[in-house]
């Protein structure tokens, strides 16, 4: 259970907002949840719920909302390349394409071994080095700037090397 | 010139706090909480001219004297929600320059006596909110937070927020709602954040290079900075440059430099690739009108005012620059899918008309569409003028109406009847699939 594995985290995120605003915590024990369970289950959502005093609708509304959070299983890690318009006119849509074809999947879908989800997403504030990508997995979220398809299919490789099947 | 908000570029390991203190640093907000009255400091940055860095250029004074002494604001909310297209500014401040930028949201929460500050980031800069909480308690370490700060009897919490991929919240009232752990979404105004903001109570919401410009303000005066700039548009703003350019990359130059000097000066952008000729600037990434790259256009100067006067907005200076080889149907279609993804879905006229604009878009990139096509894509477009709920909404026409405006043969060319377009009968615009109305109906 979150509420006991992740009390100590919990409460210090809790104490950055106004004790009758608990409510402003459920990002922050979205992101908590999700790092556990690989995913936000509806089990999840209920205990985000259950620690704020929420109905779990609530919470679901908000993992539907925004686009970091994920309600159902996929790649363990997510490759999210940004295909906006700067990042287009400096070749993302290729990197894309010849990153995709090089693991067997088109944007948006999942490798064969559950490993990798690549998709496409939106401006991610790294223009002036595309193209690039985030990683997002349950350590996290980071960059990867000024990528070629062979330093993004290194850093893919490595990442299966290490993680367990 | 001299970096004010980009410091890092003349003070290597000015992320270091200790570095920062010995070029200067909390010298202004130590000056400002045991010396000055807030309203003092709001008299210096009013008297100094800094507007708004974030797109909207509202006088960052004038924003803080809606704070009176009677109704203080109880927070003071940082938008590092930084999520526009060809925007990549804040993120480098942040990360290279992070105790001033901290000092200038620290000077700002005793301006309107907020006891506490949030710094919301969006979600993708996860690993830089974990290195600046760090630095935040660096900070309360050597007593700068917390309570009675320097035995003046002020106190202050200063606390980061994730956000999770939702560029709406970059608009402030959807941004005051996500931190209060609602759905990203504008609130009516009024009543604005300096009568009801967070949790209802007075709030200041300010951008993060705003921000970073308020230490240097205090401590060399707002003469020194109004000199700085245009008489309106005073002091230096960071300029984002990406697209087709040589040298992409955060440039800060005075306000009033021509976009000619940005695109293809040396010390700046240093031209175009190839020598390619160029077609298209976008001065304030997808959310402005895009200019044609004329002579006068180039020659125009990059500050609030002419750069409205050209036709479009300055804007948070994110400068996006196409080639000679851009198909502006293309980049509209770009631009649309990325506000339609982006729509929150409370207001009719943004989320409905996002989706057609972007099924047109799609008609006519891939060859299906007619003349009237096009007609159809303005229409839409025009419809929503004024009529939607926040902000963002608005920007989203700009891409369509600007290259509508300026680019027509380039959605002319990919027109099933383009080569005797006049001479046709208006078509009827395509029926929906029932598919795509189930996916309306739905909410899409």
């Amino acid at each position: 259970m979150l509420a006991e594995k992740y009390r100590n985290q919990i409460d210090a995120t809790l104490a950055k907002y106004p004790a009758d605003q608990k409510r402003s915590a459920v990002m922050p024990l979205l992101y908590i949840a999700q790092s556990e369970y690989g995913h936000i289950t509806r089990d999840a959502m209920q205990e985000v719920a259950d620690i704020l005093g929420l109905e779990p609708t609530q919470v679901a509304s908000v993992v539907g909302f925004y686009t970091l959070y994920h309600d159902h299983a996929a790649g363990k890690h997510y490759i999210q390349i940004c295909n906006d318009l700067p990042c287009a006119l400096r070749g993302a849509d290729k990197f894309a394409a010849d990153l995709c074809a090089k693991f067997g999947v088109k944007l948006g879908e999942t490798t064969a071994d559950g490993m990798f989800t690549i998709e496409g997403v939106m401006c991610l504030a790294a223009c002036d080095k595309a193209p690039m990508f985030q990683l997002q997995n349950t350590e996290g979220i980071k960059y990867y700037e000024s990528q070629t398809v062979e330093s993004a299919a290194a850093v893919m490789e490595e990442l299966r090397a290490k993680t367990d099947q | 010139m001299e970096h004010i908000v980009l410091r890092h570029r003349d003070i290597p390991g000015i992320d270091k706090l200790d570095v920062y203190i010995a070029n200067g640093g909390f010298e202004a907000y130590k000056k400002v909480v045991t010396s000055m009255k807030p309203e003092e400091v709001i008299d210096v940055v009013k008297a100094s001219g800094l507007r708004g860095r974030g797109g909207a250029g509202f006088p960052t004074g004038v924003k803080w004297s809606f704070l009176t002494k009677n109704r203080p604001a109880y927070y003071v909310v940082c938008n590092s929600d930084e999520s526009e297209p060809g925007t990549f500014k804040d993120r480098e401040i942040m990360e290279k320059n992070p105790f001033q930028f901290l000092e200038g949201l620290m000077i700002a929460a005793y301006a309107a006596r907020a006891a506490v500050a949030y710094n919301y980031m969006r979600g993708e800069f996860w690993t830089l909110a974990r290195e600046l909480d760090k630095k935040i308690a660096e900070v309360k370490a050597r007593g700068f937070l917390g309570k009675n700060i320097l035995g003046s009897g002020y106190s202050l919490e200063l606390y980061t927020h994730l956000g999770a991929g939702a560029y709406i919240c970059g608009e402030e009232s959807a941004l005051l709602e996500s931190l209060e752990g609602k759905l990203g979404q504008p609130r009516l105004k009024p009543p604005f954040p300096a009568d009801k903001g967070l949790y209802q109570m007075p709030t200041v919401v300010n951008n993060t290079e705003t921000l970073t410009n308020v230490p240097m303000i205090l401590a060399r005066g707002a003469e020194w900075y109004k000199a700085i700039g245009t008489p309106t548009s005073a002091g230096s703003k960071v300029m984002c440059l990406s697209g087709h350019v040589n040298k992409p990359g955060n440039y800060e130059a005075p306000l009033g430099i021509t976009f000619r000097e940005l695109i293809y000066g040396e010390q700046y952008g240093g031209g175009i690739p190839g020598g390619k000729k160029l077609k298209g600037i976008l001065p304030s990434g997808a959310s402005a009108p895009i200019l044609p790259a004329t002579e006068a256009i180039l020659d125009t100067p990059m500050d609030y005012e002419s750069v409205a006067k050209a036709g479009s907005q300055l804007g948070s200076a994110s400068v996006i620059l196409l080639d000679e080889t851009v198909d502006m149907a293309w980049a509209a279609l770009k631009m649309i899918r990325f506000f339609k993804h982006e729509s929150c879905g409370k207001c009719t006229p943004c989320r409905e008309g996002t989706y057609w604009m972007l099924h047109v878009l799609d008609r006519i990139n891939d060859g299906q569409a007619v003349a009237a096509d096009v007609e159809l894509l303005g229409n839409v477009a025009n419809q929503m003028v004024g009529k939607c709920l926040c902000p963002l909404g608005e920007f989203s026409v700009s891409p369509v109406l600007s290259s509508l405006k300026n680019f027509r043969a380039d959605y002319e060319a990919h027109l099933k009847d383009s080569k005797k377009p006049a001479a046709k009968p208006a078509a009827k615009p395509a029926a929906i699939p029932a598919a795509k109305q189930t996916e309306i109906a739905a909410g899409d």
